[in-house]
């Protein structure tokens, strides 16, 4: 456990001259937050909440260097659990990782999780964030009972889908641009063991990747697959398909499986580290390990959900220029074409990446804005460069023309009149500003960026 | 062990009364606010399926009238208590002190006089069923007279040197004292500080903090490596301690 504390800071590169705050994407602004275990006196006043600072852009940044942020990550009490139904309130700052750490031996696990551990309740709110389960479980927002929240006028209120529901609905997913979430109750899902019976299998192109995940969708309560997406022509958008669903007591292993621990990477990259070369090489070794052409093991929820957990700070390897990812999701209506369509142009406009994920989802929430949509998204990491901008205003364009549109968490580029183009839910959301917050007081670096907030 | 925890809603106090409650221990919690001890006895009682719901009494180390009925409360709900924790204190910066005679009044009180007192209470109820332990947070602090932490470090050097006097004086009947000393550690207490090199997290000091109880040590320094430098700040002469700021 006493690993385990030091993962959960969010530390900042050294060196840094005035106090910044950084997303996972190492972009910095300028700024400072504030820690306490009393989250009720640490939000009054603030105008924005912070958990672990892993959304990748700026949604967790302040919009100007003196704003008031607080941090949630110290309020982490767990505030009621009901061993008969899975119930839990907790506190917001309760991360991911006491969760499972507390409950996977017990036989329970969150109903929703995202690619990281290393996240707060009150994030995975904010982000109303999706997993390898979308296509069956809907969101994390689908299985939350009831959120404590600090109003802009601070107030301390609570909704849940029957209590202020359109307050509830532009909370999820509304990155934090409503309120402070104080506390959030959920329904934890009961496992079977704390296995996963994992099957995976090579895929040979992004059209066979698309049909593959539509074949495994009734079959597997979670997928996800992985591209390599710098090869192109016949194979372009290949890849491995991973499926899975909790093992049974038969075929699980007698011993539970670990917690995880983590090397640290030792230094920040040099820039040139990530190149096309060395993610070509990574990426032909990463699919070729993957010798026979389909697979079945039982694995651990580690290696299953949280790959990348395995090394602390992995952002590091993209170097002091940042990087940020590129999430879109492609509707079904669009067609497997227009998925095809898009790998290829993002493979010509070569962000030469060595995680490249493609999921199916499945139908849109009650978020206002949150993401997920019926459709094929495709998620991509980008080393920022003088060519990220028009390469996002590239994508996003096409992703407007399929009717799609992108995961706020992870954007930092993304244009105001773009996002009004592929977000025909956004006037709801303004209207529910205007309502719980008619002076805007509650805004983020994002906000001012996507919705002309002041800064 | 059956364990009464002072302060054990917040900080280090909070670290350890988790670690204890997620191995099964018996826990019971002492703090200044009905609401605060509510949540975190709800806290400890989920973390370990055989925990029953954890009890909590109000105590404040500013009112000692509230000592003894807090810590029969204690043996009412553990059935004798045999080790009792204080995490509990006051902290304020030297510039904070120096502009307000009051609040040095209460502080070096709390600190000092008030913290004898509990642990006063405690050593009679622990020898009278033969011994048990008695865990106080000290610090750094108070191992030598320093300019940035001149009144506050006082009241825990005070304090270090009673708890050395209780260890000496009623090992043989089975009482275990440990005076733990933290450097800085990263809590609500400390947040808003620049941490200095060899900052704790307050689990890793809570997880060394149980394991020094259980082995019945006398003194820990946490982190660790606290105790070579106060070895070394121990060692300067006073013409070296009137010049530097440390």
């Amino acid at each position: 456990m006493s690993a385990a504390s030091s993962e959960l800071t969010v530390r900042a590169p050294e060196g840094a001259a005035t106090p910044r705050l950084y997303g996972w994407g190492r972009l910095p602004m300028p700024g400072r937050e504030q820690l306490s275990e009393d989250l009720e006196r640490l939000t009054r006043g603030a105008v924005l909440s912070r958990g672990l600072g892993r959304s990748y852009g700026d949604s967790s940044l302040p919009a100007s260097p003196d704003d008031r942020v607080a941090a949630t990550r110290m309020a982490n009490r767990i505030l009621a659990f009901d061993p008969e139904t899975g119930v839990i309130r907790a506190e917001a700052g309760l991360s991911l990782v006491e969760l499972n750490r507390l409950f996977q031996s017990r036989g329970w696990f969150s109903p929703v999780t995202p690619g990281t551990k290393y996240v707060t309740l009150g994030g995975m709110v904010a982000s109303d964030v999706h997993g390898k389960n979308h296509h069956i479980e809907g969101c994390f927002g689908a299985h939350v009972r009831s959120l404590t929240m600090r109003l802009a006028d601070d107030s301390v209120v609570t909704c849940s889908p029957t209590e202020l529901p359109d307050l509830f609905d532009a909370t999820l997913g509304g990155m934090g641009l409503t309120g402070h979430i104080l506390a959030v109750e959920f329904t934890l899902q009961r496992i079977p063991t704390a296995w996963i019976l994992q099957e995976s299998e090579r895929v040979a192109n992004i059209d066979e990747f698309v049909t593959a995940l539509n074949t495994a969708a009734p079959k597997w309560p979670m997928t996800v697959g992985w591209i390599d997406c710098l090869t192109r022509g016949r194979s372009m958008g290949r890849g491995i398909l991973m499926a899975g669903r909790w093992a049974t007591k038969d075929e699980a292993p007698a011993t539970p499986p670990g917690l995880g621990g983590q090397i640290a990477l030792p230094f920040t990259f040099p820039n040139f580290a990530i190149n096309p070369l060395t993610v070509g090489a990574f990426n032909g070794l990463y699919y070729w390990k993957h010798l026979a052409k389909r697979a079945t093991r039982v694995v651990g929820p580690e290696p299953f959900f949280y790959p990348l957990d395995a090394i602390l700070e992995w952002n590091g390897v993209y170097g002091s220029r940042g990087f940020t990812q590129y999430q879109c999701v492609v509707p079904r209506a669009a067609g497997a074409p227009a998925v095809r369509e898009f790998m290829a142009l993002l493979t010509k406009l070569g962000g030469a990446s060595p995680l490249c994920v493609i999921k199916d989802c499945g139908p849109q929430g009650r978020g206002l804005l949150s993401f997920p949509m019926e459709g094929t998204s495709v998620a991509v990491d980008m080393a920022v460069s003088a060519d990220t901008q028009r390469i996002v205003d590239r994508l996003n364009e096409f992703v407007i023309s399929t009717g799609g549109r992108i995961y706020l968490t992870k954007d930092r580029f993304t244009r105001p009149e773009h996002f009004r183009a592929m977000e025909p839910r956004l006037p709801a959301f303004l209207a529910a500003r205007e309502k719980w917050d008619p002076q805007r007081r509650l805004r983020s670096a994002q906000s001012v960026r996507l919705f002309g907030d002041r800064a | 062990m059956k364990t009464v925890i002072l302060g054990g809603t917040t900080g280090m106090g909070r670290a350890i009364a988790r670690r204890l409650a997620e191995r099964g221990d018996q826990v019971f919690l002492m703090g200044l606010d009905e609401a605060d001890l509510e949540r975190s006895a709800a806290d400890l009682s989920a973390r370990h399926p055989s925990n029953a719901k954890v009890a909590w009494a109000v105590c404040d180390l500013e009112k000692p009238e509230g000592f003894a009925p807090a810590l029969d409360a204690a043996d009412a709900a553990l059935g004798n208590f045999d080790a009792v924790i204080v995490t509990a204190a006051m902290f304020a910066t030297q510039d904070a002190l120096e502009a307000d005679i009051e609040l040095t009044r209460r502080l070096v009180t709390v600190n000092y006089a008030h913290t004898v007192v509990f642990c006063e209470h405690v050593r009679k109820r622990l020898l009278a069923r033969g011994g048990g332990r008695l865990t106080v947070f000290s610090s750094v602090a108070g191992e030598r007279g320093r300019k940035p932490v001149a009144i506050y470090g006082s009241s825990k050097g005070g304090l270090s040197v009673y708890l050395e006097a209780l260890d000496h004086k009623f090992h043989a009947q089975g009482l275990s004292v440990l005076s733990v000393k933290p450097g800085f550690v990263k809590t609500g207490m400390t947040a808003g500080l620049k941490p200095p090199p060899f900052a704790g997290e307050p689990e890793a000091v809570a997880q060394s903090v149980i394991r020094a109880m259980d082995r019945r040590q006398p003194v820990l320094y946490a982190p660790g490596i606290w105790a070579l430098v106060m070895f070394v700040i121990r060692m300067l002469p006073r013409f070296v301690m009137r010049k530097i700021n440390f």
